[in-house]
């Protein structure tokens, strides 16, 4: 497929609110292997505009999954399309593809703006300059910009990596691990310029394995565990559709023992410990009879209830879950 | 065909690197030696072989070449900046062949002022251009053997040196007949050839010694881009 057909397909596909062009992701039953290891198991899915979060904990494939969707390995099976033309073997695909990498590679003899323009002077855009301006000040790097990249913050790097890659105002971005070493406020901004490219109809892809960070940013998910698959939707979604995962609440009352009692007479309840230090832990079947029941079980009883916290909602719960079933 | 901006990055990425401001010394040290032969008025005949051939041409030159050539791609690959240049719509051959001209562009620009202004210590200032001319090629045919080193396998330098100081250094002069196999006779065939000397021994004849060297560049520079086309990114983590 040449560079022209390509921009073609990437933009007659569903057209986006900012007036970037829309591209779609697609994998159909995508297998990678080493040797005898599988790192990435019969995987299926499609990506479309707006921010979709991947996450997996580490080992699950997540990197393995980018480079397939990048171009920069071959399926051992199944196929990989971008903008419906396959990913590998085809250094067009860039002009519609940024990734920002995992691995913090960057050439630190350079200054930030060097960096930039170099990468938007490769993908031989018509005024380099400007578009290196508008990309770092995407970013919020034109204060550093004239720093050697060998005197960044970890977080800086992340952030002129990122302008490097989007300088040619990609439709689809792939960011490996992208908040990894940012501070609160760096990260909050790096989610406010995903959000905004995501709102612009870009296909935005990041991983992680920290659960806070898909929360915030994307309410659509990919979840990979051991190389599958394991979930695919909206992430709260997911995690209710898990209705027989026991889940574990921590209940604060004016009277923890009368309450657990009571508790105990309900079947979604499968059993309530009382914690030395006050308040009770409950395990129920189902979280939505359960989260109904309380209220009702408290005014009943008249025990007043001062604290409810779900106390597994870790990633790390989820995938166990997901891992053990 | 070649992408300046690549050819100009990797220039100023190798003189940021200490592998390469290390072997600088060497080149400075071929000339050095060979002014001091002059300024002892030692014999032309007694220095030539082992200054300009034994420590020049068979030593200097490839370590160079293979330091150079190694490093343009194989030092990008290994540290991961590689992915900044592989994820841009370019050919692989505009990719290979800026980097092969860039690697080349160092090491011929070195070799041939160092073993030009050697040679003109003997006072031949034909065999100085010849010398010259020689390490032209062989600069350039040493520097597409390494880049396509580079790609084909993840030590280069090991295998490099292997190479370099076995069959350039020992097996090419021993075995009769494999001076057509070796990049260290294609520079002094040139050189005699040119600056028709007989200073330097040499039993490969110039037409022979270009066609082989540009037989070499050409696979060499094929396979480099092969194996870049295909060439799969490892993540670390999984």
């Amino acid at each position: 497929m040449t560079a022209e057909t390509l921009k073609a397909s990437a933009t007659a596909d569903a057209p986006a609110r900012g007036g970037a062009p829309a591209a779609t992701v697609e994998l159909s039953h995508v297998s990678r292997w080493y040797g005898n290891v599988v790192a990435v198991n019969d995987v299926t899915m499609t990506l479309g505009p707006g921010v979709t979060g991947l996450l997996g904990p580490n080992g699950a494939g997540k990197t393995t999954l980018l480079h397939l969707m990048a171009g920069l390995l071959s399926p051992s099976r199944g196929t990989v399309t971008v903008a419906g033309a396959s990913a590998w073997r085809r250094p067009e695909l860039y002009r519609i593809l940024g990734l920002v990498s995992e691995r913090e590679a960057v050439p630190e003899y350079l200054t930030g703006w060097e960096f930039v323009l170099t990468s938007a002077k490769l993908h031989k855009l018509p005024d380099p300059t400007a578009a290196a301006r508008r990309a770092v000040e995407l970013v919020d790097m034109t204060a550093a910009e004239g720093r050697r990249i060998g005197t960044y913050s970890k977080g800086m790097r992340q952030r002129i990596r990122v302008a490097a890659a989007l300088v040619h105002e990609p439709a689809v971005l792939l960011l490996d691990e992208p908040f990894n070493g940012m501070d609160p406020r760096q990260r909050l901004h790096m989610m406010e310029v995903l959000h905004r490219l995501g709102e612009q109809g870009r296909t935005v892809l990041f991983s992680s394995h920290i659960l806070e960070e898909v929360a915030q940013l994307s309410g659509t998910v990919q979840v990979m565990v051991a190389g599958r698959l394991a979930a695919s939707g909206d992430f709260r979604a997911i995690r209710r559709l898990m209705t027989h995962r026991p889940h574990v609440f921590t209940v604060h009352s004016s009277d923890d023992r009368r309450l657990a009692v009571a508790l105990l007479a309900h079947e979604a309840v499968q059993g309530v410990e009382l914690d030395p230090a006050g308040g009770l832990t409950v395990r129920t079947s189902d979280y939505g009879t359960f989260t109904r029941t309380l209220p009702a079980v408290a005014v009943a009883e008249g025990i007043r209830v001062t604290r409810v916290l779900p106390s597994d909602e870790s990633l790390e719960s989820v995938f166990s879950y997901l891992v053990a079933s | 065909m070649i992408n300046l901006t690549i050819v100009r990055t990797t220039v100023r990425a190798l003189f940021g690197r200490s592998r390469f401001l290390l072997l600088l010394p060497l080149p400075v040290l071929v000339v050095g030696l060979a002014g001091l032969m002059r300024v002892f008025d030692v014999a032309t005949t007694e220095w030539a072989i082992p200054i300009l051939v034994g420590l020049g041409v068979s030593l200097v030159l490839p370590l160079l070449s293979l330091i150079v050539g190694a490093s343009v791609l194989g030092s990008e690959i290994d540290d991961g900046t590689v992915v900044h240049l592989l994820t841009k719509p370019l050919p692989r051959r505009e990719i290979v062949l800026s980097k092969l001209v860039a690697a080349a562009g160092v090491t011929v620009l070195v070799m041939a002022v160092t073993l030009g202004v050697a040679a003109w210590f003997t006072g031949e200032a034909a065999l100085a251009g010849g010398l010259a001319v020689g390490a032209v090629l062989g600069g350039l045919v040493y520097s597409a053997l390494f880049v396509a080193l580079s790609l084909v396998s993840r030590r280069p330098v090991l295998i490099g040196l292997l190479y370099v100081l076995i069959w350039e250094g020992l097996l090419a002069n021993l075995l009769p007949g494999a001076g057509v196999l070796s990049v260290q006779h294609y520079v002094l065939a040139v050189a005699t050839g040119i600056s028709d000397t007989d200073l330097l021994s040499v039993n490969l004849s110039m037409p022979v010694a270009l066609v082989m060297s540009a037989l070499v560049v050409v696979a060499a520079t094929g396979l480099a881009i092969n194996r870049l086309q295909v060439f799969r990114l490892t993540g670390e983590t999984g």
